[in-house]
């Protein structure tokens, strides 16, 4: 299980591994929005907690295909399927490399962004703590989704239709948390609930990515 | 005798075929009957005016939109425990219904909400569940349509049935904590005392058997096609063995 997830990780950062793309398309779109809404700042400080939600997802999901679409072009997940480690593991290490490499930075930069669209400095730390909790099941259903169209030539676009909908609850608890935070709110019940949604994804989705892996490799 | 033994296609087309003619005159007959006894026979509500009769649309189709996810969900179980390829085929012939009847539901909830709510749209947990509804139908169809082999297809979608259904449950509280409803109680429950005045009450049941029986011929029709369908391919596939 570490080899692998050493193995993933060196791949995604080295040239070519699109390591750091999912953070210039997130400063990108936090970049964009005062374009499109124009540079009023008490506008963008409303908004920013949802702004900086949906862009983190949006990153997430552009990087969802590489989690398993090389691998399964060059072979390496039929010798995965062979090896003793079972599939659930395999996929849950994919999930976590993948969150290391696309969540993680995301967690860390929001604050940096967050200045560039005058979050209130009480929203600072629910926008860090709810993108903590939630990146990590934005991965874990992400990595299902690209478990189900990994067969499918060109299914980027149908990776996100079919991840999409399943990212609504994480992301309703999350930016709710996050923009309660903005606004002096109590945050724990939203906190609360995606903890539980997180914890609850990576406890059970693996079962069902690595189900659909099998029926895609056999 | 058991339910299983129509997980043979030879009797299921049997069974269905013999089900099919009465399904759909029964469905046309009350929809015709439901629909003009519920427009033209029923008064008008004091404040809804007539607005009100769009009931008779909107809660059958809304109903059947849900009702048809759940069935969708039970043949996918039955194609992942036992593999019966009728039960995939029903699942798959079942999702553009489905499609159909939410997109009903939210055109004749916009139109009454237009003249009554002031807005054709609003971010209403009713409303915005219905639309990831309606997104997750999308999803299941078009993961249908993109993977060629139809048992890898059967599996995939099913297991997608599986998962979304926990997913929707979950955006539907989710939505509900979002925010705060404009959209009204259920109009119909079994356990309620009194629903809607019997006035509108009794156009409406015959409308829901109507749509019901309506589901449940245009279900038999689409699977029987697919079971034909696959049927025609089957032989192809032995003419180019040949």
């Amino acid at each position: 299980m570490k080899a692998l997830l050493v193995r993933d990780l060196r791949l995604a950062i080295r040239a070519g591994g699109g390591f750091g793309l999912g953070l210039a398309f997130f400063l990108i779109v936090t970049v964009l929005v005062p374009f499109g809404v124009g540079p009023q700042s008490a506008l963008l400080s409303t908004i920013a907690p949802g702004i900086l939600w949906l862009g983190a997802l949006l990153a997430c999901l552009l990087s969802l295909d590489r989690i398993l679409a090389l691998d399964w072009e060059d072979g390496t997940l039929d010798l995965l399927a062979c090896a003793p480690l079972p599939m659930e593991a395999a996929v849950s290490v994919k999930a976590l490399a993948h969150w290391l490499t696309t969540g993680l930075p995301l967690v860390i930069a929001a604050p940096l962004f967050a200045l560039l669209l005058n979050l209130p400095s009480a929203g600072y730390a629910p926008l860090v703590l709810s993108l903590l909790l939630g990146t990590p099941a934005l991965s874990v259903i992400g990595t299902f989704g690209a478990a189900l169209t990994v067969g499918i030539k060109r299914g980027g676009l149908l990776l996100s239709l079919l991840v999409l909908p399943l990212y609504v609850p994480t992301l309703i608890y999350g930016a709710e948390a996050a923009r309660r935070g903005a606004a002096g709110l109590d945050t724990s019940t939203p906190l609360i609930m995606l903890a539980g949604i997180t914890f609850g994804v990576i406890a059970l989705l693996p079962f069902a990515s690595a189900a659909v892996l099998r029926v895609n490799i056999r | 005798m058991s339910l299983w033994e129509y997980a043979n296609p030879v009797k299921f087309m049997a069974l269905s075929g013999r089900i099919l003619p009465w399904a759909a005159w029964l469905s046309g007959i009350c929809l015709v009957v439901g629909l003009i006894w519920g427009f033209f026979f029923t008064p008008d509500d004091f404040r809804q005016g007539s607005t009100v009769k769009i009931i008779y649309l909107h809660v059958p189709s809304a109903l059947m939109a849900i009702n048809i996810w759940m069935m969708m969900l039970v043949t996918s179980l039955v194609w992942i425990i036992r593999r019966h390829h009728v039960s995939a085929l029903a699942a798959k012939a079942a999702a553009p219904i489905g499609v159909a009847m939410t997109l009903i539901a939210l055109i004749t909830g916009a139109i009454w909400g237009q003249p009554m709510w002031g807005t054709w749209w609003a971010w209403d947990p009713r409303l915005t569940s219905f639309l990831i509804l309606f997104l997750f139908y999308l999803g299941y169809i078009a993961l249908w349509a993109a993977i060629e082999d139809n048992d890898t297809a059967a599996d995939l979608t099913s297991i997608l049935c599986l998962v979304g259904s926990v997913f929707a449950v979950l955006s539907r509280y989710a939505v509900n904590f979002w925010n705060q409803g404009l959209h009204q109680g259920a109009s119909l429950s079994l356990d309620k005392e009194k629903n809607v005045a019997d006035v509108f009450y009794f156009p409406l049941l015959v409308c829901i058997a109507g749509f019901v029986l309506l589901f449940i011929a245009l279900v038999l029709l689409r699977t029987r096609t697919e079971i034909r369908a696959r049927r025609a391919s089957a032989l192809l596939a032995r003419e180019r063995m040949a």
